[in-house]
This record gives structure tokens, sequence and C-alpha cells, in this order.
């Protein structure tokens, strides 16, 4: 009976502590999961406008966009190609999501994830884009995509679809 | 972007080589022009076309049908966009609010169903439906309408008013500040804009801006 007694709470602390462990290893895959994805900040207009003002030796390339955008999309991966080819030289991509806050969970990370997005993006929700467009520029129809490539010395505004052969174009002749 | 390369290598040309020539300049001065046609669409005060489109119950929509209205709301809009989504139930409160007060709302898909399937035909009829649409919708059919008015992004609106057998365009753009939350509006532009029409004012602003979706050509 006791020997019983004593197998039987040998058993249960197997039990606990393979359970332990099976919860302690779901965490930390879940918190390394976490980890490659990026925080994407929600910023109105007024803390997003810095983006647009930067001034230092880098070339910035900001492309707004939005997961529900079908030309966004397609372009999106030559932007992420010339943000690959660049790296480590001064040049910065900022990917500005259009995205409605509320599509961020289901919508944009889970973009980001499935691309491997490690170029910075933000999502800007600023509602009354009468107010802003023309800060972002004034030939600007408030279509997407777009694209704004500056550096101190120069600034222009697309709003057109790029291929990667355009946007390095682009880019080469600025760095 | 053929023309403007074309626009690009006339200038250098007339740089390079003519810069005397006077017919060359002029001839630089109508390519310009023509430019400035081709990139098309209306600005407030001009007069806008007439169509004759086909509405999602298979009959063919025209503003001259509406003999009595006072003007047109005229929106371009479509099932794919969420911001045209978004916009749909205050379409139809505007439409309700201002069909009876001689200015009836008529939407218009100016998608190419090829690019977008969800916005095809058949699918505006079911979107028409499920969300009882009190308006027209109708399909721009090979896509020749809305350059004319230069509809850049859905949904955008372009209020006409009539006069005698012209419909002059008064205002452009937004249907008010907040695509996501109606509200929390502070500015009911389009309202507001055909407000100041039925006191017999020009709207003020007469163009605004808002993020869209492209509309797409092949």
């Amino acid at each position: 009976m006791k020997k019983k007694t004593y197998s039987f709470s040998i058993g249960l602390k197997a039990l606990l502590i393979t359970g332990m462990l099976l919860f302690t290893f779901a965490f930390i895959s879940c918190e390394n999961q976490r980890e490659t994805v990026q925080q994407i900040p929600v910023l109105n207009f007024e803390e997003f406008e810095p983006y647009l003002k930067k001034n230092n030796d880098t070339t910035y390339v900001i492309n707004f966009w939005a997961t529900w955008c079908k030309p966004c999309i397609e372009e999106m991966p030559a932007f992420l190609k010339l943000d690959s080819l660049y790296s480590g030289q001064k040049f910065k991509l900022v990917l500005v999501s259009l995205d409605f806050p509320d599509k961020l969970e289901s919508q944009v990370i889970p973009y980001i994830r499935e691309n491997d997005i490690e170029s910075e993006v933000v999502l800007l929700h600023a509602t009354d884009a009468n107010s802003w467009i023309n800060k972002v520029d004034s030939n600007w129809s408030g279509a997407i995509p777009v694209t704004l490539v500056y550096n101190k010395n120069s600034r222009e505004f697309y709003e057109r679809i790029f291929t990667f052969e355009e946007l390095q174009e682009i880019v080469q002749s600025k760095i | 972007m053929n023309g403007y390369s074309l626009l690009k290598n006339s200038k250098k040309l007339f740089n390079q080589k003519f810069r005397k020539m006077k017919n060359l300049s002029l001839l630089i001065f109508s390519l310009f022009i023509g430019l400035s046609l081709m990139a098309g669409g209306y600005e407030v005060g001009d007069k806008a076309t007439d169509f004759k489109l086909k509405d999602v119950d298979g009959t063919y929509v025209s503003l001259s049908d509406y003999e009595d209205a006072n003007g047109f709301i005229v929106i371009f809009t479509c099932n794919h966009c969420p911001y045209s989504v978004a916009y749909e139930d205050r379409i139809i409160e505007i439409d309700k609010k201002y069909k009876n007060k001689g200015y009836p709302v008529i939407a218009i898909n100016p998608n190419d169903p090829d690019l977008y399937p969800s916005d095809s035909y058949e699918n505006m009829k079911v979107r028409a439906k499920e969300k009882g649409f009190t308006f027209p919708y109708l399909f721009d059919d090979g896509q020749e309408i809305y350059p004319q008015y230069g509809a850049k992004r859905t949904p955008h609106v372009f209020l006409l008013d009539k006069s005698g057998s012209d419909y002059i365009v008064k205002y452009i753009g937004a249907i008010d500040d907040n695509y996501a939350d109606a509200d929390a509006v502070e500015k009911p532009y389009l309202e507001d804009a055909i407000d100041a029409l039925m006191a017999g004012n020009d709207p003020d602003p007469d163009f605004t801006k808002a993020i869209g979706c492209t509309i797409k050509t092949k």
C-alpha cells in the first residue's frame, strides 16, 4: 500500500515536471516568435512628420502602402530587394502602412511576418487626410502607392509603381 | 511617361540646336498643352460630361434621365476598397437625405474587373443588394468615364450643379474628414458643399483630398 502511494507520487511529480517543462518551452518559443516580428508603431501625422524632414547624410525612401492595396503589394519585393542591397550604406527605407489600425494584428503583422520584412514599418493613422496629404507632397492625389525619395540635397515624389531597376537607378544617383 | 520623355527630349533638342526658332517653341508649347489635357480631369467650374452606363438592375442611366434634379453627387467607388466599404453606409444616408432635395447620388465603379475580380458587374449586383443601395451603382465598362472626370481614387466625389443643360463641377474630393469613424467626423465636406449649393453659394472648400484606393488600368 505504502509502495503504491510512493510510486503514485513519483508519477505525479514526473507529470508535473514534464508539464512545467512543456509550458516553459512553449513560453520561450512564443517569446522568440514575438521577437522576430518588429514592433509597429501607430502614429498620427504630427508624430510621423519628422520622417519626412530628416536632415543628414542618409537618403530616405518613404513608401506609402497598405495590405489591401494590390499595386502596393506587387511592388513591395522591389523595395525589400532595394533595402537589402543598400543595407549598411547611407540609405533608409521606411514602409508607411495606411492600413486601418484595427487591421494591424490581423493583416499588417501577418504580412510582415510572412515576408520576413526587417525594414522599418510604421502605421500612419491620421484621419483628416486633407489636412496632411499636401504636407507630404502637393502633387499627391491621395491614391497609393506613392514613394518619396529624399536627402538633404534633393526631394522627389512619385505617384506610380516601381520595378527594382527603376528604384535602384534613382537611389544610386543619390548615394 | 512616353509623353513626358518626348517633352523632355524635345526640350533638350530645343536648347541645343533651335534656340531661336519660334515655330519649334510653338510646337513645344502645343505639346505641353496637349499633355496637360491628356493628364485630364475636371477642375471646379468645368462642365462635366453626361454618360450612359449600366446599373446593377440592367438598365442604363444618364444624368439627362433626371429631369427634376438640381444636381448630382457623382461618387466613384467600388467593392474591393476598404475606404469605399467604410463609406457605404454614409453614402446611403447622404442619398436619402439629399435625393428629395434634388441632389441624388450616382455611384460609378471605375475599376477593371480583370484586375479586381471583386469589382465585376456580377459582384456589384451582389454588393448593391447586400447593402440595400438606394442609388444607382453604375459600371464604367471600358473605363471611359472616370478619366474624363479625373477620378484618381475610390471613393472620389464630384458634386455637379445643373445649369440649363450643363452640369457644372462645384466640389471635388472627400466625403468627410474621418474614414474610420462616422461619429467622429468634424468636417462633413460633401454635405457642407451640397448645403452651400442649396443656399445659392459656392462650396468652401471646393476641393479636398483623401487617401483612397488607386483606380487601376491595364
